[in-house]
């Protein structure tokens, strides 16, 4: 009876919350009660006991209401959950949604409600797509962690920096460059640290992310150290600048086409760039899932010494992945840096890497279109949280939490079979005429 | 030889610190297999609670400096201690059995959370701890050059060492240790033994959050100044020296918190101190393609 069950977890309940409040009460007592200010002859406390109460009595409440909650749910529900249904149906219909999706983010920009701040945020998303789509092959298909990729974005964006700066390289010349530098580095890194297992590996990639960041930082005479390099070149459109006034002798967007300039021109320009360079990717990594390398992939994640005993040869397998996924970063660098017109080692810190991964890892991993959302929803939380923003990056840190108990394989993790008795638009045995099951036998 | 005797000194005293935390690590990784990314912020924490604490007893009148020292330990390894639990308790324990990653990210958020929890709570700007122990016994000179050890580093030597000991004995003779090195060896079977595994491995953290909170007290005297960033750095070097060590083995974390510690301070002594945390990376590299499992680590036999 749902009532009797409700009385007995009153008391239960309430006795959890009081401890969950004294806990907080401890937990809050010196962080937030007891406030460090410099003072007269160092330091002074304030004391704020209130603030500390009012946090405790915000987690009463709060644990309280979870507790009632909790026990009414408490009955297992019968079949999947919403978010599992909704999940399998993304799965199933990722085709169609995919086109929906590339649909939608051509004509984002022409949109009534578009602007050039929404076409801003638009390509950060679109940049933050692109790394997680490089960064799912290295740890969606392949199963490697890697907690270094933002160095492969660095070298991208350092790449196309002092190419497009001291050798005068424009953007459509340095762009393989950087990817193929980026993916030298991938193998570089690959060669010693992949006999490792996968925290030991996590935490090589991680050294190897500071290693690169700390040489751009010390490195002065060719990296400009922590002032960085500004004066990219900008991207051209088949060779026509985006300029209000261009070089003489040089043709630029506006004139060519007889518009009037705007600098949205620009924006809009950059964000096609970063879509198609998306879409490469996301092309790219589908077709190669059904290559035999990308099957090959698959399979070393799921069993290494089965794959050694199937004649796989688990080193290239797995230096393939990491360069080609060091190669996506690199591209997604270059852009970076023709974007901003200005790099430093203050964007490539591990916090950049972080996010990457929990984009893959948030998304679901192995899927295309949870990366999508993922990227979506890290880039625009700290976005909407701009008018608190003190606590923006909190609410982050805390909806990361919250997402993976939530969803611990991710928001559209869907495991589908990989082999089906009866394949999908094939006849079903109850489909199939008597007749020609006489026939047959 | 003077000045190589004053980079083992300062070695020494960085190493016990970093050791101090990956225990914390080599822990929690030998019972549950999962990197605590938030240990780092923890030590954060662990150092803010000693300058709260130190400034409060000034406050209060209390300047005795061995009573108020062992408050202030007492202090900060309690507090602490609470934060780590909390930490397993909220962040970690729902996803306990759940796929091998989550619970990786789960730990990065709550690292962004921590830190940002304590730039809110405490202001983004260095908070400078008056000294507290000053002084030191000069070992010998030459003139130009003098050797020294500072009152500091004296304590955190002796600390780290009698800790040490008192933690060894707590996991080889007391049924709390021996139920942790039951979890570690096989978390099911230990279960089914009778061993309440929740409990063990929220001790685990307990325990590994009181040290790292005797670091971070270590690390504000020594140096005088706390902010909330401190734990990132002070992390991934811990976690460095713990794999070095072996991770899972805890006299293999102490080691490996020593070694990195006099890497870092003999590099910087001797070539650049730029360098020094690439030189740290660099060795952790070196180290791990001749031996995969680290210095004192277990080799790992994969049953198929």
């Amino acid at each position: 009876m749902p009532s009797a069950v409700s009385k007995q977890a009153l008391p239960a309940a309430l006795k959890d919350a009081a401890i969950a409040a004294i806990v907080a009460f401890i937990l809050f007592l010196p962080i937030i009660g007891m406030q460090l200010q410099p003072g007269s002859g160092g330091l002074d406390v304030n004391f704020r006991l209130p603030l500390v109460l009012i946090g405790a009595a915000i987690v009463f409440v709060g644990r309280l209401l979870l507790g009632l909650l909790g026990s009414r749910r408490r009955a297992p529900r019968a079949g999947p959950s919403i978010m599992e249904r909704v999940a399998a149906g993304v799965a199933a219909n990722g085709r169609w949604l995919g086109l929906v999706g590339i649909l939608f983010a051509l004509t984002m920009p022409f949109m009534p409600f578009s602007n050039r701040y929404v076409v801003d945020v638009g390509t950060t998303v679109l940049i933050y797509v692109m790394l997680g789509w490089g960064l799912n092959i290295v740890v969606g298909l392949a199963g490697l962690l890697d907690l270094g990729y933002v160095a492969f974005y660095a070298v991208g964006a350092y790449s196309f920096a002092l190419l497009g700066t001291t050798a005068g390289m424009g953007f459509w010349y340095c762009l393989p460059l950087a990817g193929l530098l980026a993916a030298m580095f991938g193998l570089l890194l690959g060669f010693p640290v992949l006999r490792l297992r996968g925290d030991y590996l996590a935490i090589v990639t991680l050294g190897f992310g500071e290693i690169i960041r700390i040489v751009l930082l010390n490195w002065t005479n060719v990296t400009n150290g922590p002032n960085g390099i500004s004066g990219i070149p900008r991207p051209s459109f088949f060779g026509l600048d985006f300029a209000r006034s261009p070089e003489p002798g040089t043709t630029a967007f506006h004139q060519y086409f007889g518009i009037p300039y705007s600098g949205e021109q620009r924006v809009i320009y950059l964000y096609f760039l970063i879509l198609l360079l998306a879409l490469i990717t996301n092309f790219f990594v589908i077709r190669i899932r059904r290559l035999p390398i990308g099957r090959a992939w698959e399979a070393l994640r799921e069993d290494e010494i089965a794959c050694k005993a199937l004649g796989i040869n688990p080193t290239n397998t797995k230096l393939t992945a990491f360069a080609l996924g060091a190669m996506f970063g690199g591209f997604a660098g270059a852009f970076f840096a023709t974007r901003q017109g200005f790099v430093s080692p203050e964007s490539f810190t591990f916090i950049e890497s972080a996010i990457i991964l929990a984009i893959v890892v948030l998304g679901g991993m192995g899927s295309q279109i949870g990366v999508v959302l993922a990227a979506i929803i890290i880039v625009l939380l700290p976005e909407l949280g701009r008018d608190f923003a003190q606590y923006r990056m909190l609410i982050f840190g805390a909806a990361m939490v919250g997402i993976m108990i939530w969803r611990p394989r991710g928001l559209l993790a869907h495991r589908s079979p990989t082999v089906l008795l009866h394949p999908k638009g094939g006849p079903r045995p109850a489909d199939v005429p008597p007749s020609v099951k006489e026939a047959g036998a | 030889m003077l000045y190589f005797l004053q980079q083992l000194i300062n070695g020494l005293t960085l190493g016990a610190m970093y050791g101090l935390i990956a225990i914390g690590y080599s822990m929690v990784y030998g019972i549950i297999g999962m990197i605590n990314f938030a240990h780092g912020d923890i030590y954060m924490i662990g150092a803010f609670v000693t300058v709260i604490a130190f400034t409060t007893l000034g406050i209060v009148g209390i300047t005795w400096m061995p009573l108020a020292l062992m408050v202030v330990l007492l202090c900060a390894m309690l507090f602490t201690a609470a934060y780590g639990w909390t930490v397993e308790r909220i962040a970690y324990r729902p996803l306990r059995g759940s796929f091998r990653l989550a619970p990786l990210i789960s730990a990065i958020g709550m690292s962004i959370f921590l830190q940002n929890y304590v730039q809110v709570a405490q202001g983004a700007n260095v908070k400078p701890l008056a000294p507290i122990i000053t002084g030191g016994i000069q070992l010998g000179s030459d003139g130009s050059f003098s050797v020294g050890i500072s009152y500091v580093q004296i304590m955190v030597i002796v600390l780290t060492t009698v800790l040490m000991a008192a933690f060894s004995f707590l996991i080889a003779k007391t049924p709390l240790g021996r139920a942790q090195r039951a979890c570690e060896q096989d978390l099911k079977m230990a279960g089914l033994c009778g061993v309440n595994v929740d409990r063990t491995i929220s001790t685990t953290f307990v325990l590994g959050a009181a040290l790292a909170a005797v670091a971070g007290l270590m690390a504000s005297l020594y140096y005088g100044v706390v902010d909330f960033f401190i734990g990132f750095l002070a992390g991934v070097k811990a976690f460095t020296a713990a794999v070095l060590g072996g991770i899972g083995s805890i006299p293999g974390a102490m080691l490996g918190g020593l070694l990195l510690g006099l890497i870092e301070s003999f590099w910087s002594g001797y070539f650049s101190i730029e360098y020094k945390d690439v030189a740290a990376f660099g060795i952790l590299v070196v180290v791990l393609i001749f031996l995969p499992t680290g210095l004192l680590g277990k080799p790992e036999i994969e049953k198929v």
